[in-house]
């Protein structure tokens, strides 16, 4: 199962964001593998309005079990929830040191959104 | 006729200027409250509501046995109301701009129309006024629909005042197009010129007549009165910064029930705005062309 995280730059050793919808990048991570793709998210990080939701769609698609970010709206959450992605809110550091974390079994889920909408 | 009442910046005396207009001329007066976030022309004015009704807009409720996820509904629309996910179809109401697209779009028929209350009209009456203004449901963002139903009244052969909300944004907007003559009220201040300059080019894209009131006439410089000069608006009243004004204000009384003085010189407004608004009268966008 593979991993959703959020991210400023476009490799494992670059830093978290603790976004979700406005990060500029997200990494999907086989945790066994280390392998990823990256998503440009440079659309909805400059979107007027539905970044979270926008965000969320297309992470949906990647055939990922688990989201790692910092901050999640309700609208994002909601989406994120529907497409059955599990979301954790323990994003530190870099992606590689998340993804060590996450193996390591120290993720902890959110039951909600942890900001407000347009946070 | 329609006159709309507007300025940018708010707190410059909209609202004193609507509501002194209405009470002091003679013949039927319409009174629109367009300020449908914070409505408060009915304080001064004090009209028995006699008629409340809600207003709703068409917002997307998908058939999730008859929609295929093509997507072609969350890729028309520009506010993400709809999310399409391969096992499921999400909407979010509170976002919906209510455009109608998603309906048209969608080919499965799978899309059907769900309301939501945006807020209410309340309608009343007091001696020859005939008043009417929205109130925003709690939470809600989108005000144009609202303020739309506001102004969607049967044609009257009498005065027409509409209260707009400040700013230079979609409910002024929507509150100053159709009307014939924009008042824009504003105070001497630096911030008051500022939104005054941002308010009259809103008026000039819509291209309706307008003229200038300076309330708190007396305090800060001249600027208001030169950029009104040079830009051709005719400055049609000046009310001054009195104390006595001031604390008639803060009891809900209108100047002119305080000061029967005051009574001729709004009373006088609509002559002038008619022949400003029918291009005979200096410095009007009619003459000018």
């Amino acid at each position: 199962m593979k991993l959703a995280i959020t991210s400023r730059g476009t490799n494992l050793d670059a830093a978290v964001d603790k976004r979700f919808g406005r990060a500029p990048h997200v990494l999907i991570v086989n945790p066994d593998t280390l392998e990823y793709d990256v998503l440009d998210n440079s659309e909805n990080l400059n979107a007027f309005k539905g970044a979270g939701i926008n965000t969320a769609v297309m992470v949906s698609g990647c055939g990922v079990g688990v989201l790692i970010t910092g901050y999640c709206g309700p609208n994002a959450f909601r989406t994120l929830e529907a497409a059955k992605i599990k979301v954790s809110n323990d994003a530190r550091g870099t992606v590689r040191e998340t993804i060590k974390e996450y193996t390591a079994g120290r993720c902890r889920y959110l039951d909600d959104a942890n900001v407000d909408g347009h946070w | 006729m329609i006159i709309s009442i507007a300025s940018g910046k708010g707190g410059t005396g909209k609202t004193t200027v609507a509501t002194n207009l209405a009470r002091a001329v003679d013949g039927e007066v319409r009174f629109l409250d367009c300020d449908v976030e914070e409505p408060n022309a009915h304080l001064f004015l004090n009209p028995t509501i006699t008629e409340t009704y809600e207003i709703s807009i068409d917002i997307p409720v998908v058939d999730g046995s008859r929609c295929t996820r093509c997507g072609l509904c969350a890729e028309l629309c520009q506010f993400k109301a709809i999310a399409v996910l391969p096992e499921a179809v999400l909407t979010f109401p509170e976002l919906c701009h209510s455009c109608g697209g998603c309906f048209e779009v969608c080919t499965e028929n799978a899309i059907n129309r769900g309301k939501r209350t945006i807020g209410v009209i309340e309608k009343g009456q007091l001696n020859g006024i005939r008043f009417r203004h929205g109130r925003l449901r709690i939470g809600e963002a989108m005000v144009p629909p609202l303020i739309a139903a506001v102004k969607s009244c049967k044609q009257f052969a009498g005065l027409t005042i509409i209260d707009a909300p400040p700013g230079t944004s979609c409910p002024v907007i929507t509150s100053m197009r159709g009307t014939d003559f924009v008042l824009l009220v504003s105070e001497p201040t630096p911030f008051g010129l500022h939104d005054l300059k941002l308010a009259l080019e809103a008026v000039r894209f819509l291209g309706i007549p307008c003229g200038l009131i300076i309330n708190r006439a007396d305090l800060g410089t001249g600027d208001t009165a030169a950029y009104a000069k040079r830009e051709n608006i005719p400055i049609l009243m000046e009310i001054p910064f009195d104390r006595r004004i001031a604390k008639a204000y803060s009891r809900g009384k209108l100047i002119v029930e305080a000061f029967p003085e005051w009574v001729e010189k709004f009373k006088a407004l609509p002559a002038v705005i008619d022949r400003i608004a029918s291009g005979r009268f200096p410095g009007s966008e009619g003459e000018r062309e």
